[in-house]
């Protein structure tokens, strides 16, 4: 076990370093740069602001220095936001992105299986072609529209519910629910069918000869197994939540690490873009592990620490 | 001898977007304490639906018990609740299923799967459980059972499976088993193995057993009685020794005609021509006559009367018949 995760850990760092090196490339090949402005400025204002952020330096250099931020995980001074370190920006808008996610998920778990587990129990009944209509809708519709939807109706029309901002749990319920309806329906349907065919093999069958309660059967034997495909699509869900946060957060002007994120590539605020692009990847690589451990724990009959597994 | 269960009548039905399904169309049986008794047919014969009705374990919808009654002791099963089923499943009638590598779930420990049982029906402290499962599994012929406890299903080979199977159903003390071909997904040595074991757990807790197979092999090793079933009917049932010497029927006889023989070296087996009759509409006289080499006129339009040679031993078939007997003697002439 210990094994597998220093193996990983080498790999998810050989991984980090391809994206940073892939987002150096982007983003000295994207035109303009953090000092261009529709502002004419000194020739040598320009060069002493240039050389004061190392722009001044070949591409090399400038990459190496980033290599380094990253190690050190200092990524010096904001340009755009002056008297700002991008640890700051990070420091502010991670516990709120991170909130906003990790509750975005718990409610996208729960919802979804539990709703996946009630379609497959009542097979062909209301609940079920209730769940399934109600699954198609929340993949269909785009979170961006379903937020502005929730706004204008819950917030607006009926002021039931805080529009925006993210000062307390009321305010937290429209923008979760915005961003967990869509991969709700994913984890619903899934749970759905595998709970279908899980539900005809042989040792449900025999926990039933035992005679178990329906849901103890349900809950210990069968949705162990049904989870299986639900924690292998998870990776994929996350990512989709990660960037979702950042159209949810501007929506719901909620201050999360999202909003540096696409303003500073506008801007060209490079330590940003360097900063927030290593942090999220970072975050999401780290998750996916932790998706691969859950796996193991889940499934005996998988190994960890062997190649290949049983 | 005392009557552990009694099917009479019984009538399994499936609905299905095709039509009905009769599975099981009347069937009479019994089985006496401490007895095994075979039911022994080809695939679709109602065997495996016979056996889910003593569980009530048919899936409703589709299927339903349609019509009989099956008497376990004093109990009337096809009148039990769901709930008053499930103190009866596992604790009184237990199963065991054909394919020990999907019976088992794959991500509970053995020991979590031997117990559960247990737990759901007996007050039982974990390690009055745990000691119990020890007992069982070493009852069921598995060593180092205290390590054994803590594996998966996967790391068990076939054979080892269908004893925790085995060792599963049997952990309450049950006073019927139900056995659905047992061995048949095992290959021949471990299938003697587990023939054996059952009559060693038989020998040693009493327990009666309700035999499902194909396998004439297996009948003739362990069945006291057999009950030979076709298109949802008992069409013969006696004691080993009246099937196996004496039978009557001529699906019967077609069935051990169908069977290797080793003093028989170099002939060519003799297969039944035909298949069963479609259970959406079965015939309304002998299901067997489309494939009967001595099907009469009476036969395509009435089920036979059951004929009983003796106490034990019970035909339905028109040959019995004393005219058809008559019959049968001019034509040799």
């Amino acid at each position: 076990m210990l094994k597998y995760i220093a193996k990983r850990l080498l790999i998810m760092a050989v991984t980090l370093w391809v994206i940073v090196t892939l987002t150096f490339i982007l983003m000295i090949s994207i035109p303009g740069s953090p000092l261009n402005s529709e502002r004419n400025t000194n020739e040598v204002v320009q060069a002493n602001l240039e050389a004061h952020y190392n722009l001044d330096e070949p591409y090399y250099v400038q990459y190496m220095l980033y290599i380094k931020s990253i190690v050190t995980f200092d990524f010096g001074p904001s340009i755009k936001q002056p008297n700002q370190t991008v640890n700051d920006l990070l420091g502010r808008g991670f516990p709120i992105s991170f909130e906003l996610g990790i509750i975005t998920i718990i409610v996208a778990l729960i919802s979804g299986i539990t709703l996946g587990i009630l379609a497959a129990l009542r097979h062909n009944g209301i609940i079920d072609y209730l769940a399934i209509s109600l699954a198609v809708l929340g993949i269909s519709i785009p979170n961006f529209v379903l937020a502005t939807l929730l706004i204008q109706k819950l917030a607006v029309d009926w002021n039931i519910l805080p529009p925006a901002t993210w000062s307390s749990p009321a305010h937290m319920v429209l923008p979760v629910i915005a961003l967990a309806t869509g991969p709700m329906a994913i984890i619903a349907r899934l749970t759905r069918s595998t709970m279908l065919e899980v539900l005809t093999q042989d040792y449900i069958k025999m926990a039933r000869a035992k005679g178990l309660s329906p849901w103890k059967i349900v809950l210990k034997h069968a949705l162990r197994n049904a989870l299986m495909p639900v924690v292998t699509i998870m990776g994929t869900l996350l990512a989709g939540i990660l960037t979702g946060t950042f159209v949810i957060e501007k929506i719901f002007a909620i201050p999360g690490m999202g909003r540096y994120f696409v303003e500073s590539i506008n801007q060209r605020d490079y330590p940003v873009i360097m900063g927030t692009t290593v942090f999220y990847s970072a975050f999401l690589i780290f998750m996916l592990f932790l998706v691969d451990i859950v796996y193991g724990i889940l499934d005996p009959r998988i190994k960890l620490h062997k190649k290949g597994g049983a | 001898m005392e009557k552990i269960l009694e099917v009479k009548d019984l009538h399994v039905t499936f609905r299905t977007y095709g039509g009905t399904v009769k599975a099981v169309r009347g069937v009479d049986f019994h089985l006496n304490k401490g007895e095994t008794l075979a039911i022994v047919g080809e695939s679709g014969c109602g065997k495996s639906v016979t056996s889910n009705a003593i569980m009530r374990l048919i899936p409703n919808p589709p299927g339903k018990i349609s019509n009989g009654s099956i008497r376990f002791k004093e109990k009337e099963i096809t009148r039990l609740s769901e709930k008053q089923m499930r103190s009866i499943r596992g604790v009184d009638i237990s199963m065991i299923f054909q394919d020990p590598m999907t019976a088992l779930n794959p991500t509970l420990t053995i020991g979590t799967q031997l117990v559960e049982g247990l737990q759901q029906h007996r007050k039982i402290s974990p390690t009055e459980a745990k000691a119990k499962a020890l007992d069982m599994l070493e009852l069921v012929g598995i060593p180092n059972a205290t390590e054994r406890l803590k594996q998966y299903p996967h790391q068990f080979s076939g054979g080892m499976r269908q004893r925790i199977v085995i060792a599963m159903a049997l952990i309450c003390d049950p006073e019927l088993l139900i056995a659905d071909e047992p061995t048949t997904a095992l290959d021949v040595t471990i299938q003697a193995q587990i023939l054996e074991l059952f009559e060693r757990i038989q020998e040693s807790t009493g327990v009666s057993i309700i035999l499902i197979t194909h396998d004439l092999g297996v009948v003739a090793k362990i069945a006291d009685r057999v009950a030979v079933m076709y298109a949802g009917k008992i069409i013969e049932v006696g004691t080993k020794r009246e099937i196996f010497y004496e039978s009557q029927h001529p699906y019967t006889k077609g069935l051990l005609n169908s069977v290797p023989r080793l003093d028989l070296q170099g002939e060519k087996l003799t297969p039944i021509d035909g298949t069963p009759p479609d259970l959406f509409s079965p015939p309304e006289g002998c299901p067997f006559t489309a494939r009967c080499p001595f099907a009469m006129e009476v036969c395509d339009n009435v089920y036979p009367v059951t004929t009983a040679r003796s106490d034990s031993h019970k035909v339905d078939c028109w040959l019995q018949d004393e005219r058809a007997k008559q019959l049968l003697a001019t034509a040799e002439k």
